[in-house]
């Protein structure tokens, strides 16, 4: 069966955030043999990203380009989409399970009162060819899979997840520009504080330092922080370590929180509650660094340290660093 | 003020999940009121205290749900509706549905709800309200301020902070941050028995809820495993970790 289906991109810092990337294989696989995958990329000075998207795999590009859309705001975000909706038509929506895909599918969906899917970690078909989506519920305690019952589709898919196609340098794809239809807007953005400026969102990381009550200050995370740079990750936290107030809530893995699925997670003073469980256990390699030997975080670790995180990780990050110097 | 709160029955993050019959297991299980509609519960109490008005909560669920209804009903608000419908079923179309008819019925100058529940995760249900009352919504919000029938909040966009301005009426979704929910005291345990408590059907609006979409399968994950322990010194658990992960586990 072929479908034409839509990607909403998304752009941050002036790149293409890596889940369109990964979104544009999801719609290769949902398109089918002779489909169409579109993809839409809003925002302001972004029509020069639709090459990239190009590259990836997207057939044809919108570009709705506009000075409204600077900041994500959600009323002018859905209006652009709207105009897009009508040119393409698509019969399924692929976003990322970002701040904006969080906010913007939904939308959507009520709009089209269509069915959503979200958090979807992988696809693949049941025997009657009918697309099936996997997504954790429970924040990973179990995984279910999911179906539309009716067309037009939305899904929003979690970064880190599903493969991206290879870059295919030189593919190129026809460009069309969307007029922002600038609609009356009840919201007016006041300020956008960036308290994240060079730092790497929790769910994109490859590589996530995270602490606990171990950490036992704010200042105790300044080892976690140096690691993490080193390894080009990010930091983040157990609920205990917030709750004492020793970092933002911003940074929380687990079942309140963030679910993350790094390639390296590195729990440093975490004890491992199942709360915190469920937020990282479907990380692909784990590593505990607790100095409680009974801390049912090793139950869940590749690799544990018992001891004393203040002495190991200053002397990790060392060993990283004349690594990756040499 | 009239504020609504939508709230749902979830089970209690330390519970651990188990699979019979093709459904999770509920026997013997601890259910709470969503820790982020906590958020949204405390914030439309204490937006009353101030400004006066109501706070209704509702919740789409079976019987059981009524529980966290009655926890909210203790913390301090003042009414509950339970959509007690088996048609509505978990589908979050469905559910908006199911809500916008209600809501729809009611004066409302505010409306709150959790960021997402964390049984189900998807954090559709709020947003899809809105867009079907055709009013204003923030998600995941960490601060509002409520003057002069206009809102003034701060919304958590993956650690930056984005401040926006806007008129009622307005939904917002609750991001942690945003207050410390009280614990229901035991006055207020007493009080919520005697507060108004209606149980409704889709057949009170004649509306219907379609679900869109539908479970195919359920599963737990593969467990992990217990893996190495590194023991020595300090310094050579470093150097043996390093090592591992470059040769045997390949990350790094």
């Amino acid at each position: 069966m072929s479908r034409t289906i839509l990607v909403v991109a998304e752009a941050k810092g002036g790149v293409l955030r890596q889940v369109s990337y990964e979104a544009i294989g999801a719609a290769r696989t949902a398109a089918g043999d002779g489909g169409t995958v579109a993809a839409v990329i809003m925002g302001s000075d972004v029509t020069r990203l639709a090459g990239d998207l190009a590259v990836y795999g997207a057939d044809c590009i919108y570009s709705v380009d506009h000075s409204a859309l600077t900041h994500y705001h959600p009323e002018a975000y859905f209006a652009a989409l709207q105009a897009v909706m009508q040119e393409v038509r698509p019969d399924g929506v692929f976003f990322g399970h970002t701040a904006w895909g969080k906010d913007l599918a939904p939308q959507l969906a009520a709009a089209l009162g269509a069915g959503q899917i979200s958090d979807v970690i992988s696809m693949d078909t049941d025997d009657s060819g009918e697309l099936l989506f996997t997504r954790p519920i429970y924040a990973g305690k179990a995984m279910e899979k999911k179906k539309f019952m009716s067309t037009p589709w939305i899904v929003t898919i979690r970064p880190n997840n599903i493969p991206p196609l290879a870059a295919e340098a030189g593919r190129t794809a026809p460009v069309t520009a969307v007029a922002y239809p600038e609609p009356p807007l009840a919201a007016v953005i006041r300020e956008v504080v960036q308290n994240t400026a060079g730092k790497m969102d929790l769910s994109e990381a490859k590589v996530i330092v995270s602490g606990g009550r171990g950490v036992r200050s704010a200042e105790g995370f300044k080892p976690l922080e140096e690691l993490a740079d080193v390894l080009g990750g990010a930091v983040g936290a157990s609920r205990g370590a917030c709750d004492a107030a020793y970092c933002d809530y911003a940074l929380q893995i687990g079942q309140t929180g963030k679910v993350v699925t790094p390639e390296l997670y590195i729990a440093c003073g975490i004890s491992g509650a199942i709360q915190h469980l469920a937020g990282m256990s479907q990380s692909r390699v784990i590593i505990a660094i607790n100095k409680d030997p009974e801390a049912p975080i090793f139950q869940v670790a590749d690799y544990g340290i018992v001891g004393d995180l203040f002495e190991v990780v200053p002397l990790l990050t060392e060993q990283f660093k004349q690594a990756l110097q040499t | 003020m009239n504020i609504i709160v939508l709230v749902k029955q979830t089970f209690d993050t330390e519970e651990k999940i188990f699979i019979a019959e093709g459904g999770v297991v509920e026997d013997g299980v601890k259910f709470v009121l969503n820790p982020y509609d906590e958020y949204a519960v405390e914030e439309a109490i204490r937006i009353r205290d101030d400004m006066g008005g109501k706070v209704t909560v509702v919740s789409s669920g079976p019987e059981r749900a009524a529980e966290a209804l009655r926890t909210a009903l203790a913390m301090g608000a003042d009414e509950a509706v339970l959509l007690n419908d088996e048609r509505i079923g978990a589908d979050e179309h469905a559910v908006a549905q199911a809500l916008a008819a209600f809501v729809g019925t009611e004066p409302y100058d505010l409306v709150l709800g959790g960021n997402f529940s964390v049984d189900n995760g998807a954090g559709q249900v709020a947003v899809r309200l809105a867009k079907l009352l055709g009013i204003p919504h923030v998600s995941a919000i960490t601060k509002l301020d409520i003057a002069d029938g206009r809102a003034v909040c701060s919304r958590d966009a993956e650690g930056d902070t984005e401040i926006l301005e806007l008129p009622l009426p307005a939904l917002f979704t609750a991001q942690q941050g945003l207050n410390e929910p009280r614990y229901p005291s035991l006055q207020g345990i007493m009080k919520a028995k005697k507060k108004p408590f209606r149980e409704l059907t889709l057949d009170d609006f004649g509306v219907t809820a379609e679900a869109r979409t539908a479970r195919a399968e359920l599963f737990l994950p593969p467990q992990r495993q217990a893996g190495k322990l590194i023991s020595g010194e300090p310094g050579e658990q470093a150097q043996e970790l390093f090592r591992l992960l470059r040769t045997e586990a390949k990350v790094v």
